[in-house]
């Protein structure tokens, strides 16, 4: 018999008999309906606790404010999707404007460029699906356009997010956005930067990942 | 450093534990490491679930639990078909030493010569790293601590904080000596040379093996938790992915992950969520640029199906692998992860080792508690532990008449002297006329008792028999 077979077949057939199966009642988990503004009050403080930076700005304002904080870090290199309105959007504007870093589009499977992308890349800037307030999380969902590495290698890792797409919860988030119904390969949250408390418990940043998470949120 | 620290799992004789509890509790650097870090772990545990109902959420997380192992079979089953219509391969493995040539015979079947690794405490269970070595598989560990633990050919002493034995000095010197970096007490300058060797490692590894932390039947899908992000690179960078995990991670429905996400980090570390939450649900699509072209996951059972077939010792199975029972375990606190001698450390290793290495090995893991109770009361899935350690200290001395043997080395502590001293004793309760007898015997005799009564009275005095029996004074009182 194959151990999957012979697995399935001693918890068929456990000597305890029948189990039965609790109810689930997740009300726990509920929170009072906030608006907009407290849950971005909240998203901030609780992200910003952990060391995420957040940045308020506009539909017309956030290319400047990223303007300047790539340039306060001396960012030399952004690397952005092609599709997405944010790609686009900085790509015309770099066409008249001379304070944004050089744009690197990741439009190559990794294969081709991983030494690059793992070496020359200063930051990468994606999208969201939105946010969850009460833990200070992002969530991204990479996809054909916004691979998974560009919010894991690059130094800096640049989020956008609505402050209209604020959930309260996670399981708000997953509830309203019918998470369940499909899922893709990969969907992420992330709380903060890369971080580490392996040595004697003192925190460090960017471990692996991104040093630094900044989140713009369009207001 | 202890000595015993520096032996790998195969040497490890988990009998005896006791001359490693010794020499830890004499080990100054060990006690106040532990004490520093679990006094730390305590309190921001304590503050990150302010504000909540914390029992009434426990209870949710132990009920999502209990139904998924009502249902643990059936729900295996819909993970395996979920799974692999997202295009994850699904292995079985009745144990360590088959899941370990299910990960050799993918890697073989790639041509892979290095694997990297995400933390895994089911790889730590499978003995891993050493197997693949001996195949002439490098693999490394990625997480910071498991990589600090593995230059130092050691064990994880912690299920979270591999490391936590150590200290900031002591890893240093490790690094210095072992990848050549400045001896430095700046942990910043530590993680960043980290960062850059490991860096390297992902790029050119062949395999990235993980763990998971629930595996959702609903949609196909697996969790993980982390923080330093090499969770993410290990699934990611190398081509192909596989997660190992035992067969009892399994949950129904994606809602569940939320409520025993909620648990989990801020039981563990106190955060409300840690930096990163990573689930997958398919390898690499056609037209995807990055990502794994291969996804394998390996269902290791373990000892865990015998486990499941009892009642009561199926609770063990709940364990969402917190690591908060140990951090607020007076006894942990004092000896530290590797006085145990097994992979898991700590109360859920009293409880779960003893299934995997049986009773006889394991005979000082459920005593090596003093049952205050602090684990069960923290535990975020409420597993009992205390009972689940008092039955199994009965289970170690049991002849076969109370429970059919349900662990193995059953009965291994059973002393025929001890097992006959209280065959008397409820003799004697039974009868009143012999109790009477036999306590106004000890008392007219009571010069002949003995001062020392072997273990018990090593550290307590002996306690002496009164003078007259309680009988007697009642009596003198009533009259
Ligand atoms: S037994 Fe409970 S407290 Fe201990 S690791 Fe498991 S879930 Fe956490």
């Amino acid at each position: 018999m194959s151990s999957r077979d012979a697995i399935l077949q001693r918890l068929r057939h456990r000597t305890g008999g029948e189990l039965t199966a609790p109810e689930c009642d997740f009300s726990v988990l509920n929170r009072p309906e906030w608006s907009t503004a407290e849950k971005l009050d909240m998203f901030e403080r609780t992200i910003e606790s952990v060391h995420g930076e957040v940045h308020r700005t506009t539909e017309s304002g956030w290319i400047d404010r990223l303007a300047e904080i790539l340039q306060t870090r001396g960012a030399g290199t952004l690397l952005i999707a092609k599709e997405h309105e944010i790609g686009k959007a900085l790509q015309s504007a770099t066409k008249s404007r001379e304070d944004l870093p050089q744009l690197l589009i990741y439009d190559e499977p990794v294969e081709s460029w991983q030494e690059a992308l793992f070496s020359e890349v200063d930051a990468g800037i994606t999208s969201t699906r939105g946010g969850i307030a009460e833990t200070g999380s992002l969530i991204l969902w990479p996809s054909v356009d916004e691979p998974r590495l560009m919010s894991l290698v690059p130094p800096i890792h640049i989020a956008v997010l609505k402050a209209s797409e604020l959930y309260t919860t996670f399981h708000h988030a997953m509830q309203s956005q019918n998470w369940a119904a499909g899922m893709p390969t990969n969907a992420l949250l992330i709380s903060g930067p890369s971080k580490t408390a392996d040595i004697e418990q003192t925190l460090a940043y960017g471990v692996h990942g991104p040093k630094e998470l900044i989140v713009l949120v369009i207001e | 450093m202890s000595e015993t620290a520096q032996q790998s799992p195969h040497h490890i004789d988990v009998k005896e534990f006791h001359p490693r509890a010794r020499a830890a509790i004499h080990n100054p650097q060990i006690r106040q490491n532990f004490r520093k870090a679990m006094d730390g772990l305590m309190t921001k545990r304590k503050s990150a679930f302010e504000g909540w109902d914390l029992e009434t959420l426990r209870d949710l997380g132990a009920n999502i639990r209990l139904r998924a192992l009502a249902n643990l079979p059936d729900l295996l089953e819909q993970l395996e078909q979920k799974l692999t219509e997202n295009g994850i391969t699904v292995h079985w493995a009745a144990d360590g030493d088959e899941a370990c040539e299910i990960v050799r015979d993918i890697c073989v079947a790639r041509n892979a010569s290095s694997v990297i690794k995400g933390k895994s405490m089911v790889s730590e269970e499978m003995e891993l790293n050493h197997y693949l070595e001996e195949q002439g598989i490098e693999a490394l560990e990625s997480d910071l601590g498991e990589y600090i633990v593995q230059l130092a050919e050691e064990t994880p002493s912690h299920i979270i904080m591999p490391a936590i034995h150590k200290n900031t000095e002591e890893i240093s010197q490790l690094l210095h000596d072992k990848t050549g970096t400045d001896l430095s007490h700046d942990v910043e300058y530590l993680t960043a040379n980290a960062r850059l060797q490991l860096r390297e490692k992902f790029m050119n590894a062949d395999v990235g093996v993980s763990g998971v932390n629930f595996a959702v039947a609903e949609t196909g899908t697996l969790c993980l938790v982390e923080n330093e992000g090499n969770g993410r690179m290990t699934t990611t960078v190398p081509l192909c992915h596989i997660a190992v995990t035992g067969i009892e991670k399994v949950v129904p429905n994606l809602e569940d992950v939320t409520a025993l996400l909620a648990l989990l980090t801020r039981s563990a570390t106190g955060q409300h969520i840690t930096t990163y939450f990573n689930m997958i649900s398919g390898p690499r699509k056609a037209d995807e640029l990055d990502g794994p072209e291969e996804v394998h996951l390996v269902l290791v059972d373990n000892g865990r199906s015998t486990i499941y077939q009892d009642d009561e010792l199926l609770d063990t199975l709940r364990c969402i692998r917190c690591g908060a029972c140990m951090n607020h375990c007076p006894v942990y606190t004092r000896v530290g992860g590797h006085a145990y001698g097994t992979t898991y450390p700590g109360p859920i290793g009293k409880i779960l080792m003893p299934h995997m290495v049986g009773l006889d090995e394991g005979r000082h893991l459920p005593t090596a508690s003093s049952l205050c109770g602090a684990c069960g009361e923290v535990c975020p899935v409420k597993i009992p532990i205390p009972d689940l350690l008092v039955r199994l200290r009965q289970e170690s001395v049991d002849g076969d008449k109370l429970h059919p043997a349900k662990v193995r080395g059953h009965g291994a502590k059973r002393s025929s002297m001890e097992a006959m001293i209280w065959k008397g004793w409820s003799w004697m309760h039974a009868r009143p006329g012999m109790y009477r007898m036999g306590t106004s015997l000890g008392a007219r005799f009571r010069k002949l008792q003995p001062g020392k009564f072997g273990g018990w009275t090593r550290y307590r005095t002996a306690p002496k028999l009164a003078a007259r029996t309680l009988h007697e004074r009642m009596k003198e009182r009533s009259q």
